[in-house]
């Protein structure tokens, strides 16, 4: 598979490592790098794994020995509101029938992990940060709907973008290369939606949250693409005639191609 | 080898589409029918987002009707003063259907509707072809020649007000049914992204009486401008057709169809309306079955 190497400030990372001295009274930190602001899609797209690099500052370096450091990275997609329809038998046909909107849920979110979730913290933090999959606050239009309900809905919501890869976590996909530096694979499914993303990475340590930090990542459709669809949005008339033309063409460039009276 | 659907979203495998273009495309041109109604099934199937399949769909039947029309109009047979006529009906059809449909989307029964009218009419129209395909094949077994049911009799729709006189078909007829078959086929078209002519041939013929030599020609002209149109609104008004996916489909459709023709030389014409009819009956059992079997999932989402 194609790999997208985003970033490596390799130089500026080993900068960073000999400040690292295990001074008391100050606190840990994590910063990401992304060499390149910007991922485009080609026509040939078919989802990839994005890998970003990292270091921790100012860690301990015994604690670091004993692998008590955990780091946590997530690419957030753009969000959107959206809605989540249920579909019930009514006359022996599934229809749906009841529904709740959500308002700014990311379309994906992609997360790395150093180790299985369970063992870097306990559930409660991971509600208090919003973070991972089975997580992440999803805040619903309604707020005075049932509880229930709307407990049975966002596990919908979850499980939907789950069976679509557009939430995945990859348990192990936070490889620390020196005691400062890691490296994060996450991956990008097929339908990855274009916008704005967040990387953000979440520094632990002895299971409790230290520090986070984050940069932007714009995701594009290539030139091609993106031009067909900025046409379709914003010329949706001549855009519509473009098409009709182009049918038209290919049509008659059949019957001369083949002639068949 | 995977493209990406700027418009869907998607990464799709181009092969695929050209292949269901291309069979498609084998059919319609083995069964003389456009293939609108087998193609937005078969995207749905292939997990395109039926608003997307339907408007791309509009689009595709353009290409393979427009060469019809040319050859048909080439010939001659075509009635034109009838197809303005009709597609007076077909214009507001279409734009009906639009409305309905961008409705029908944002309260989330567009696919139940979209499935439902497939099943309805695929149903109806496989199942009456059927029956009289295989009766024909009975009586040409038993030794007796086939015939058309007489056209001339007059029934209540020449009684209505409004002639018209269409001398390319020696009609002289109500404009009120012309307008009403031209109409409900452009809603079906711009609601199913099908060209209609499954529909509007049978209409022609039984219906208004128009003579064989000038309802195909007639049909397929009535056709491409509905499709064109269907094709601008969607564009405007859901910004659903995706011009990539199109292509592919036309070039396999294009390809495929002048095969299809060939194998069609072969087969009698009551052959060739019971397979279209087993054919057409498939894909609605396979709707059908979508819509009363449990689904893998209940929920879906939609994003606004």
């Amino acid at each position: 598979m194609r790999r997208l190497f985003l970033s490596s400030l390799g130089a500026c990372l080993l900068a960073l490592v000999p400040q690292a001295s295990s001074q008391t009274g100050v606190t840990e930190n994590v910063q990401i790098g992304l060499s390149t602001d910007k991922v485009v899609l080609t026509a040939g797209f078919s989802g990839t794994d994005l890998t970003i690099f990292g270091a921790l500052e100012n860690i301990d370096p015994l604690l670091a020995r004993q692998g008590r450091y955990d780091v946590i990275v997530v690419l957030e997609g753009p969000a959107k509101p959206v809605v989540v329809r249920r579909k019930e038998r009514v006359l022996g046909m599934w229809i749906n029938t009841k529904s709740e909107t959500f308002v700014n849920v990311p379309i994906s979110y992609s997360m790395a992990t150093t180790r299985m979730p369970q063992d870097i913290t306990d559930p409660k933090s991971y509600r208090q940060l919003s973070l991972g999959v089975g997580a992440i606050h999803m805040e619903p239009l309604n707020p005075r709907q049932s509880p229930v309900t709307l407990q049975e809905f966002t596990r919908a919501l979850r499980d939907r973008k789950r069976a679509t890869n557009l939430y995945s976590t990859n348990f192990g996909g936070v490889e620390f290369l020196s005691q400062t530096l890691f490296r994060a694979t996450l991956k990008l499914a097929p339908n990855v939606p274009v916008g704005t993303h967040k990387a953000r990475a979440f520094l632990f340590r002895n299971g409790a949250f230290v520090k986070e930090n984050s940069a932007q990542l714009a995701i594009l459709k290539s030139g091609f693409e993106q031009w067909i669809y900025r046409s379709a949005q914003v010329h949706g008339f001549y855009y519509g005639l473009a098409a009709v033309a182009v049918a038209m063409v290919i049509g008659w460039l059949g019957r001369i191609i083949f002639r068949r009276d | 080898m995977g493209i990406y659907l700027p418009i869907a979203e998607m990464s799709v495998n181009a092969l695929v589409l050209l292949a269901m273009g291309a069979a498609v495309g084998f059919l319609s041109g083995m069964f003389g029918v456009g293939g609108g109604f087998l193609i937005t099934p078969l995207l749905i199937f292939y997990n395109i987002p039926p608003a997307i399949a339907v408007a791309t769909g509009a689009n595709q039947v353009i290409a393979s009707s427009f060469s019809g029309a040319l050859a048909h109009f080439k010939r001659g047979s075509l009635d034109f003063k009838l197809g303005f006529v009709l597609l007076a009906g077909g214009i507001v059809g279409s734009s009906i259907g639009a409305y309905v449909f961008a409705i029908l989307r944002a309260v989330g029964q567009l696919d139940l509707f979209i499935s439902l009218l497939y099943v309805a009419l695929l149903g109806t129209v496989g199942g009456l072809m059927l029956i009289e395909s295989v009766n024909a094949l009975r009586a040409t077994r038993g030794g007796a020649t086939v015939t058309m049911k007489k056209p001339g009799q007059h029934n209540w729709i020449h009684r209505l007000p409004l002639k018209m006189r269409f001398r390319a078909s020696k009609l002289f007829v109500s404009v009120i049914p012309v307008i009403g078959i031209g109409a409900a086929i452009g809603f079906l078209a711009s609601i199913m992204g099908v060209g209609g002519g499954f529909i509007m041939v049978p209409a022609l013929i039984y219906m208004l009486k128009v003579p064989t030599n000038v309802v195909v020609g007639t049909s397929l002209f009535h056709i491409v401008v509905t499709a064109a149109y269907t094709t601008i609104v969607h564009a405007t008004t859901n910004q659903t057709v995706d011009v990539i996916l199109a292509i592919l489909l036309m070039i396999g459709g294009v390809a495929g169809a002048q095969y299809g023709a060939k194998a069609g030389q072969r087969l009698r014409g009551e052959q060739l309306r019971a397979l279209l009819a087993l054919l057409v009956l498939a894909v609605a059992l396979r709707l059908a079955f979508d819509l009363f079997v449990r689904p893998n999932d209940v929920y879906s989402l939609t994003n606004l």
